[in-house]
C-alpha cells in the first residue's frame, strides 16, 4: 500500500487496508480546515427542545466554538440567536440559562426581545434615517432546523436540508424518540468535562466495540460482582449485532447488551419486585410498535454517532454527547441523560443509577475511554509512526461490532470534505 | 430519649484530617473502614450543586455497594484511568460542625485537592458536605457529598480518584 504523506487518508480496498495520518489529529493547520469545511459546513447540534420547554425559556452554551442562545420566544418558536450584540459586539446573555422577555445587552443598554429583534435603543433620536431597527436584530445560524426534538444549527445557507442530511441515521434517532409518546427530554444535570485528545479520537471511541473488553475491564468486572453475566450476552454473533454506515459519514452499532436497560431490558440488579413493571412497559411497547421494534427499542443497545460531533449512546441509559476542539490536542465534551418525559420518579431514579455505572467523568468506564484517548494524543508525538490503522474487518462480509467499519464511514466523510476544496480547484485550473 | 451530643470541631477535624490521609496515601481499605455500612457518596453536577441524585445527572452517585466496588477497581489493575496512579493532595479547611438532625452531625469543610498525573496539576476546589454518626463510639461517615465550585471539569476530564 503506497501511502503519501500528504493525504489524510490511505485506502486500499483490495488488501482491505485503511489508515489515517496522524497529522489529523495533531496539526493546527488542519483544526484551521476543520472550523471552515466541516463545522461551518455541517448540521451541529444545539440543543433539545425540552431545555426550553416554556416561553421565554433560555440556555446559553457554545457551539461549533461560537457563544450562542438557545431560546423559545414569546411566540413559542424555539430560535438560535448569535450571543453577541449587534451594536457593539458584547454579549448579550450573560447568564448560563433562565427566563427572560428580554436581553438587555449591559454596554449600551440595547435591548432586544426573546424573538431577538432589537425594542429598545437609548437615544436613537441621535442615528440617521439609514438606521433601521430591523437590520439591526440579533443574528441567527444560516439555518436552524429540528428532527424529533434535537435541534440543529448549520452557518452555510447552502446544502442538504436537516432531515436529508440526518439521511440513515433518522431510523436510530427513532428508535430513542419512540421511548415515549409524550417526548423525551433531557434530564437536569450536565456533565462538562473535557479530554486532553483530538476530538476525533473521541468519535472513533464513542461506538468502538473492539476497546469495549480491554479498555473497560473493571467496569465487566464490577457487572459481574453486582450479578449480570456479560461473557455470553454481549459479543453476539453478527448479524444480531452490527455496525451500519448510516449515509454522510453517520454511523451506528447495534447488539444485544449485558447490561440492563432502564427502558424495558430488566436484569436482577434492577431489582425483583421491579421486573412484572418491566415486563408490561415491554408489552406496551409490543402493541404501539409490534414485537420487532419492540424488541429493538427495548432490548438492543446502540451507539450513534452523527457527523460531525454528535453521539446519541442508546445503552444501559440514553447519552446525549457534544465536543468541540480548542485546540487539536484537546476538547471540551458536555453530556446530558435523555429520558421519557413521562418517566416515573422511581425509574429515572433507576435510569440514572444505570448512567452512573458506566458514563461519565465520575462513571466506571468514561475516565478509562478519557485516559486512553490522551494515551494516543501523547503516543502520536513519536511522529515517526505516521499513520493509524482502522482496517478492522474491512474484508468480511459481515462485519461485527468490533470491526471498525462505523470509523471508516466517518473517516470518509470527514477526507471528503476536507479534500473536497481542493480537488474543485484543482480541476478548475486543469 | 437522650439527644446525641454533637462532636466537637475537634474531634470532626481529626477524622477529616485521617481520611485526607488515608485517600492521599491510596490507603482505600483503610479508608472503607472510616465509613458507615450504607454509605453514600456523592458528586453533583457543576450546574445543579445543589440537585437530588434521583432526578439530576450527577457526576458520582454512589451506594455502598458501588463505593465497595469503586475502591477495588481502583486497588486492582484495570482501573487505567488510575493506573499509573495520581499523586493527590488535600488541603481541608473551614471545617463547622453545623448541628444535629436525627442522628447525624452535619458538617461542612472546604477542600482544595490537586491532582498530579503526567507532569499536569489539575485543582478541585469546593466544599464538602458530611452526615456523620456515631457507631461504637467511633464517629464514621454515613454521608460524603463533594460539591464542585469548578465550573467545568477541565481541564481535569474526569474524577477518577476518590474526590
Amino acid at each position: 500500500m503506497k501511502q503519501s504523506d500528504e493525504a489524510f487518508i490511505m485506502e486500499d480496498q483490495e488488501a482491505g487496508l485503511f489508515r489515517v495520518n496522524r497529522r489529523a489529529f495533531t496539526d493546527s493547520q488542519c483544526l484551521e480546515q476543520e472550523r471552515r469545511r466541516i463545522f461551518d459546513k455541517c448540521w451541529i447540534y444545539v440543543g433539545h427542545e425540552s431545555e426550553v420547554p416554556h416561553a421565554g425559556d433560555y440556555r446559553s452554551r457554545n457551539v461549533a466554538g461560537r457563544p450562542l442562545i438557545l431560546v423559545r420566544g414569546d411566540d413559542s418558536i424555539v430560535r438560535v440567536l448569535l450571543n453577541t450584540c449587534t451594536h457593539r459586539g458584547a454579549m448579550v446573555c450573560r447568564q448560563k440559562s433562565g427566563n427572560a422577555k428580554t436581553f438587555q445587552c449591559p454596554y449600551h443598554a440595547w435591548t432586544f426581545n426573546s424573538r431577538g429583534q432589537l425594542v429598545g435603543v437609548p437615544g436613537e433620536e441621535s442615528y440617521s434615517d439609514g438606521f433601521k431597527r430591523d437590520d439591526m436584530e440579533l443574528a441567527a445560524p444560516a439555518r436552524v432546523d429540528s428532527y424529533r426534538g434535537f435541534i440543529f444549527a448549520c452557518f452555510d445557507p447552502a446544502g442538504q436540508t436537516l432531515y436529508d442530511y440526518l439521511a440513515g441515521a433518522r431510523e436510530y434517532i427513532d428508535l430513542v424518540a419512540d421511548q415515549s409518546a409524550l417526548g423525551m427530554k433531557i434530564v437536569s444535570g450536565q456533565q462538562s468535562y473535557s479530554a486532553r485528545a483530538n476530538w476525533k479520537l473521541l468519535v472513533e471511541n464513542s461506538y468502538d466495540g473492539y476497546h469495549g473488553l480491554p479498555t473497560h475491564q473493571r467496569y465487566f468486572g464490577f457487572l459481574g460482582d453486582i450479578g449480570i453475566d456479560f461473557k455470553n450476552s454481549t459479543l453476539t454473533s453478527p448479524p444480531r449485532q452490527k455496525p451500519v454506515d448510516l449515509g454522510n459519514g453517520h454511523a451506528v452499532v447495534e447488539y444485544q447488551s449485558a447490561w440492563g436497560r432502564p427502558i424495558a431490558h430488566w436484569v436482577p440488579p434492577f431489582g425483583e419486585d421491579r421486573k412484572a413493571h418491566f415486563a408490561e412497559v415491554r408489552r406496551q411497547f409490543e402493541e404501539r410498535f409490534g414485537p420487532d421494534r419492540a424488541r429493538r427499542i427495548c432490548e438492543t443497545s446502540r451507539n450513534l454517532g452523527i457527523f460531525p460531533n454528535l453521539v446519541i449512546n442508546d445503552i444501559m441509559a440514553i447519552t446525549v454527547r457534544t465536543f468541540y476542539p480548542v485546540t487539536p490536542d484537546y476538547m471540551e465534551v458536555n453530556a446530558w441523560a435523555l429520558a421519557p418525559m413521562d418517566e416515573s420518579a422511581e425509574d429515572s431514579a433507576l435510569r440514572l443509577d444505570s448512567f452512573l455505572t458506566f458514563l461519565g467523568p465520575g462513571g466506571f468506564a468514561t475516565p478509562d475511554d478519557v485516559e486512553m484517548l490522551e494515551s494516543c494524543q501523547r503516543g502520536f508525538a513519536n511522529r515517526e509512526v505516521a499513520w493509524s490503522d482502522i482496517s478492522r474487518g474491512m474484508k468480511l462480509e459481515h462485519p461485527s461490532i468490533t470491526d471498525e467499519l462505523q470509523m471508516r464511514a466517518f473517516w470518509r466523510r470527514w477526507n471528503h470534505l476536507m479534500t473536497e476544496p481542493q480537488i474543485r480547484r484543482a480541476r478548475k485550473a486543469a | 430519649m437522650s439527644t446525641p451530643q454533637s462532636p466537637s470541631r475537634q474531634e470532626v477535624e481529626d477524622l477529616l484530617y485521617e481520611e485526607a490521609a488515608l485517600l492521599d496515601e491510596w490507603r482505600l481499605d483503610d479508608w472503607l473502614e472510616l465509613l458507615t455500612e450504607n454509605a453514600v457518596y456523592e458528586v453533583p453536577p457543576t450546574d445543579v450543586p445543589e440537585g437530588d441524585s434521583r432526578n439530576t445527572l450527577f457526576i458520582i452517585a454512589d451506594d455502598a455497594v458501588r463505593i465497595r466496588s469503586r475502591v477495588k477497581q481502583l486497588l486492582g489493575k484495570s482501573a487505567w484511568a488510575e493506573n499509573p496512579r495520581s499523586r493527590t493532595r488535600r488541603i481541608i479547611s473551614n471545617v463547622r460542625v453545623l448541628g444535629v438532625e436525627h442522628e447525624n452531625t452535619l458538617v461542612t469543610a472546604n477542600f482544595v485537592v490537586h491532582r498530579m498525573r503526567y507532569e499536569s496539576v489539575d485543582t478541585y476546589v469546593g466544599r464538602y458536605n458530611y452526615k456523620l454518626v456515631r457507631r461504637e463510639g467511633a464517629l464514621k461517615i454515613r454521608e460524603r457529598r463533594a460539591v464542585l465550585d469548578n465550573e467545568a471539569l477541565r481541564p481535569h476530564g474526569k474524577i477518577s480518584f476518590i474526590l
